[in-house]
């Protein structure tokens, strides 16, 4: 049944979204701390596991593969309700800030995948 | 025309989809067409709705791009938190446990250092510009985190009204600029597997652009990436209000 993969999906982005919320107010934090990851992190747990076979293989299987091929077109309406006008109002300040911090940011991702290799090599 | 729009306006996820199926069907065409597949066709399809979400903008005034026409109201839910999250979940599906650890440590490294050297360009750019005053520098430095860390690290340490908005503005143009940016230097900054993806959500941290960039480059990297830029916002919230407030202030 495809329902049960979406059901699955639903439940673990439910339980995410609390743990996200329980992690933010223990913290004392005005936001959800990772929901989405940690439902992530559930799903691939589910998808990896034996018990949870007959809500991940089949036709269950494709009810989560329809929500993951619906990614790009999701995102496409997602850029296209961005408050794009507002951001190019907030005037010099706001780009030039905007755009230092993702230079500086992308010049960083080579570094830092070094490490990710550097204790990747360790390990094995 | 009453009846089309009571129709679309009644109906408008189902619109939404064809709208953005159409879009998509017509960008995977230029891309094929007028750049020979050299530009993926979702980054043209995203570049398309961040131009439909300006003139959105412009002309209903409203803050959330083309979704602001009653028509379009569909694109507004299609594209908003919940389903982004849940499709954004749904990617994870078929990940390797073993990519995951693999990036773990250096995935955690980059969400610390992304929040910590965006805030700190953020309020040098804040201090160039000539803001004198602790809560406007960080206030300013958390929006160059996200749109979301400004306003939240703003309101708790007494920032006014235009500086949160300013925060909000710098975090936008973030984000808009990840989306756009990702596919052009992705083969510059070794962009290609599972790690640097996530070391790359980690760093850049905004989840829409995340989300938008990784789609646009190569959407098998796109569970990685969002996994840990899902964590980034949560830090922020918390270092900027902190620990971020408190240096700030021991020097200005």
């Amino acid at each position: 049944m495809i329902v049960y993969g979406v059901a699955l999906l639903s439940g673990c982005l439910i339980l995410g979204m609390i743990i996200g919320e329980a992690l933010g107010a223990a913290l004392n934090v005005d936001a959800n701390v990772g929901g989405v990851g940690i439902a992530m992190i559930f799903l691939v747990l589910a998808g990896n596991s034996e018990k949870f076979r007959s809500l991940t293989q089949d036709a269950a299987g494709s009810g989560i593969k329809f929500w993951s091929a619906m990614y790009i077109p999701i995102v496409v309406a997602m850029a296209a309700r961005q408050d794009v006008a507002g951001a190019t109002e907030g005037g010099l300040l706001a780009i030039v800030a905007g755009v230092a911090a993702v230079t500086v940011s992308f010049a960083l991702v080579p570094i830092l995948s070094k490490i990710g290799k550097k204790s990747a090599t360790e390990e094995n | 025309m009453d009846i089309i729009e009571t129709v679309f306006v009644r109906n408008n996820l189902v619109v939404a989809f064809a709208v953005v199926g159409v879009t998509i069907w017509i960008s995977y065409l230029l891309a094929d067409k007028l750049t020979a597949g050299r530009i993926h066709g979702s980054a043209i399809a995203i570049a398309l709705g961040l131009i439909a979400a300006y003139f959105g903008g412009v002309a209903t005034g409203g803050r959330t791009g083309v979704a602001d026409f009653a028509l379009l109201g569909g694109i507004g839910l299609m594209g908003g938190g919940m389903m982004r999250d849940f499709a954004i979940v749904a990617t994870a599906f078929g990940v390797q446990l073993s990519e995951l650890k693999k990036a773990g440590l250096a995935g955690i490294i980059s969400i610390f250092a992304g929040v910590i050297v965006s805030f700190v360009v953020g309020a040098a750019v804040a201090i160039l510009f000539g803001y004198t005053d602790a809560a406007a520098i960080t206030t300013i430095g958390s929006g160059a985190v996200t749109y979301i860390v400004g306003p939240v690290t703003g309101e708790a340490i007494g920032a006014s009204d235009t500086v949160i908005t300013l925060s909000v503005a710098a975090g936008l143009v973030k984000s808009i600029l990840v989306m756009i940016g990702t596919p052009l230097v992705a083969k510059y900054i070794g962009l290609n597997n599972p790690q640097s993806a996530m070391v790359f959500g980690g760093l850049m941290g905004t989840t829409s652009g995340v989300a938008a960039g990784l789609a646009a480059t190569d959407p098998k990297l796109v569970p990685y990436g969002a996994m840990t830029a899902t964590f980034y916002t949560g830090v922020g919230c918390l270092l900027g209000p902190s620990v971020l407030f408190f240096l700030v202030s021991t020097i200005y």
